[in-house]
């Protein structure tokens, strides 16, 4: 609703060029593969783990017999399904930091201090943005 | 217990609370910015941060309850341990470094700045007050509880005083140390808690000589139940289809709700960057696995030495399993051993209540503060770098056309002055509005303290054990929708994030009061009456898929567009960290 937005915001506050540098970078090419690598990693990890929560939780309450089926010694299938779980967890935070630190990290900062150049420098600024090669994909 | 121990047991009660008084005076020394007050000035390493994480999110609840379901029911009690950790696995991929970078003080900062502002802050300050309080008066019901049972007189006299201290010690914690003394009071807590822990389970495997199968073995013949022990059935089968949902319903919540917590998500913030966000989630994960796995030794321990019928006989719930425990490894209630023992997991307990209701009350006052009384009509103000006004006159350069912003033209420059100067008198005029908001921070802890114990000492011989369930569900319910979707989603609008808040939290909230936990059975919180229609004691299970439900078709039935130039701040600032405070 734009009749209450700029209600409650000043217009001497405004800072058009500010607000222009984010689709800008939003569209170049860094940016672009810095999200995909984001989202193809933690969409579908997120989205398999919670399957294998709630599929955990459900063989729990609707198979006991399965789950108590012995896998060695006092071991059951139930305990040793559990220790997955605890195994998927360690196993995933350690690949979601691996994964951010080699993929993300660097891109991130770069794109960080460009951005920040240009805000910075609004109105003279997209020049830097040009110089490290952030504008080039936006096309 | 004797008078010996007893006396012993209050001294170490006065020790813990005089050290989280030093604590708090130490910090209310600095007087200072609202950053300093809500966040610690943003300089806490990974390490104490993480430490804190655990301290804050680790209950008395989980020390004690857990062990004891354990102790009582074997695996489906472990099933509580699983969800007390998994849910920190979605924090770390979700949300923990775009709201580190996105956020200011309150999770309704990542979804206000893209969105219309006042209603979006008035919706999510609701529900999470809403959260921070049910946890809060299931917090402060059970350390009133505990310590009447640790000092040998249920109910009476101790209940109350232990509900009017613990408020009162809260209230001074947050209002005076703000969020540096909660943060080492939590530090501490979880030194204590996750060492005391650790000196149990090692004195648990000694006794079988580090042979886990043995005491798996041991267990399930102390527990009476033989092999079914270790099986899943013992609490949540047989009981029909709607006990089994239930547990499933408490397990969806527990896994997403973690990552909607206030004052989970309020930690984020205290760190410098995403990076140092990202590893203090990574340390509160392995502090928390490592401590959800001991509880499994500690409730299997009290199973195979104890026994469950003699955890039975003295609790019901099973809430004195450790007690219990600690008395049996040290070699019995006569001993020193088995007193001091004893003595360390009574401290631990009072660390733990208090350090968790420190962190709930401030992020409780934080929402008063920063997203209620800063948007009430009487004080408005853009409590993010504004630019709606113009993006109604001025198009976006090249939103639309694919044209770059025009650069280095005398205008540009001038704009880009009077910008700047803009800028400035907003960052003093914002940092006023900021010193209100501790101010009031400071005073909406008083309330929120004086609420807490009003419905605690309310609820007194009832049966409040579903409140922190419902806390979950609630989080999962209203806050996680609105946050993924804000972070996620390109077409998301202000409707569709009123929608998904209200749309989680008003649901949740109406089935727990339709739920056999409020009316209609002897364990109710009312026994004497029955409007009971809905069979779950956990509305996650509806609830949850409700609130993500009611943000998509808020959305799709909203007449505003999207802004797309604010989304793409708010993608560009969570994935890089630009512009992040």
């Amino acid at each position: 609703m734009p009749g209450q937005r700029s209600e409650s915001v000043p217009p001497q506050q405004a800072a058009p060029e500010a607000l222009d540098v984010y689709p800008v970078v939003q569209r170049s090419a860094a940016f672009q593969q810095l999200r995909r690598r984001y989202r193809r990693f933690v969409l579908p990890v997120s989205a398999a783990f919670l399957l294998w929560y709630l599929g955990y939780l459900v063989l729990a309450v609707s198979a006991p017999e399965l789950m108590a089926r012995p896998v060695a010694g006092a071991l059951n299938v139930a305990m040793a399904a559990g220790l997955a779980q605890f195994a998927t967890i360690s196993l995933l935070t350690w690949a979601y930091v691996r994964h951010a630190r080699h993929r993300r990290d660097r891109p991130a900062l770069e794109l960080r201090w460009v951005t920040q150049d240009m805000t910075r420098s609004t109105g003279t600024g997209t020049s830097a943005g040009k110089r490290a090669g952030v504008t080039e994909g936006a096309r | 217990m004797s008078g010996g121990p007893q006396a012993s047991v209050l001294v170490l009660f006065t020790s813990v609370v005089a050290a989280t008084l030093a604590v708090t005076i130490r910090a209310g020394r600095r007087r200072g910015s609202a950053e300093e007050f809500f966040t610690v000035g943003r300089l806490l390493t990974p390490m104490e941060n993480g430490f804190a994480m655990a301290g804050g999110h680790l209950s008395v609840a989980s020390f004690l309850g857990i062990t004891g379901l354990i102790a009582l029911y074997g695996y489906d009690g472990m099933l509580y341990s699983v969800g007390l950790l998994a849910g920190w696995l979605m924090v770390l991929l979700l949300v923990a470094e775009p709201v580190r970078n996105c956020g200011r003080f309150t999770p309704a900062d990542v979804v206000a700045a893209r969105m219309r502002v006042r209603p979006v802050r008035i919706a999510l300050g609701c529900s999470s007050v809403t959260v921070s309080l049910l946890y809060l008066v299931a917090q402060v019901v059970g350390a009133g509880t505990m310590v009447a049972l640790m000092l040998g007189q249920a109910g009476g006299a101790a209940y109350t005083w232990t509900v009017l201290g613990v408020g009162a010690l809260m209230v001074v914690h947050v209002s005076c140390g703000g969020m540096r003394a909660t943060t080492w009071i939590q530090i501490g807590k979880a030194v204590l808690l996750i060492g005391g822990a650790l000196t149990l389970t090692v004195l648990v495997l000694l006794r079988f000589g580090g042979d886990l199968g043995g005491l798996l073995v041991a267990a399930a013949r102390g527990s009476g139940h033989g092999a079914d022990f270790l099986a899943p059935g013992l609490r949540y089968g047989g009981e029909g289809w709607a006990a089994r949902l239930d547990f499933v319903s408490l397990g969806l919540a527990l896994v997403l709700g973690t990552a909607g917590l206030p004052h989970i998500l309020a930690r984020l913030s205290t760190v410098p960057t995403a990076r140092a966000a990202r590893r203090s989630v990574v340390w509160a994960v392995c502090l928390i696995g490592g401590f959800s796995l001991m509880t499994v030794v500690l409730g299997l321990g009290t199973a195979a030495l104890v026994g469950s019928g003699a955890v039975r006989g003295s609790s019901p719930a099973g809430n004195t399993a450790m007690p219990l425990l600690s008395l049996a490894l040290g070699g019995g209630a006569a001993s020193t051993g088995g007193a001091a023992l004893a003595a360390l997991v009574a401290v631990i307990a009072v660390a733990a209540v208090l350090a968790v209701v420190a962190g709930l009350t401030l992020a409780a006052s934080a929402a008063v503060a920063h997203d209620l009384y800063a948007s009430s009509p009487r004080r408005r103000r853009p409590p993010h770098p504004p630019h709606g006004a113009v993006t109604d006159t001025v198009p976006h350069a090249g939103a639309d056309t694919g044209m770059e912003p025009v650069a280095g033209t005398g205008a540009g420059a001038m704009r880009a002055r009077a910008w700047a100067a803009g800028r400035a008198r907003a960052g003093k005029r914002t940092a006023g509005a900021a010193k209100g908001e501790v101010a009031v921070a400071r005073g909406a802890a008083v309330v929120i303290g004086a609420v807490a114990v009003g419905l605690g000492l309310l609820a007194r011989e009832r049966n409040v054990a579903f409140l922190v369930g419902l806390a979950f569900a609630v989080a999962a319910s209203a806050n996680l929708p609105v946050l993924l979707y804000a972070l996620f989603w390109r077409r998301f609008t202000t409707r569709g994030a009123l929608w998904a808040v209200y749309g989680g939290l008003l649901p949740a909230v109406a089935l727990t009061a339709l739920s056999p936990v409020v009316s209609g059975s002897p364990q109710a919180l009312f026994p004497g009456l029955d409007f009971a229609c809905f069979p779950l004691e956990n509305p996650g299970l509806v609830s949850i898929p409700l609130g993500f439900l009611a943000g998509w078709l808020g959305t799709l039935l909203s007449r505003e567009r999207p802004d797309k130039a604010r989304y793409a701040e708010t993608e560009v600032r969570s994935l890089t960290g630009a512009g992040a405070v």
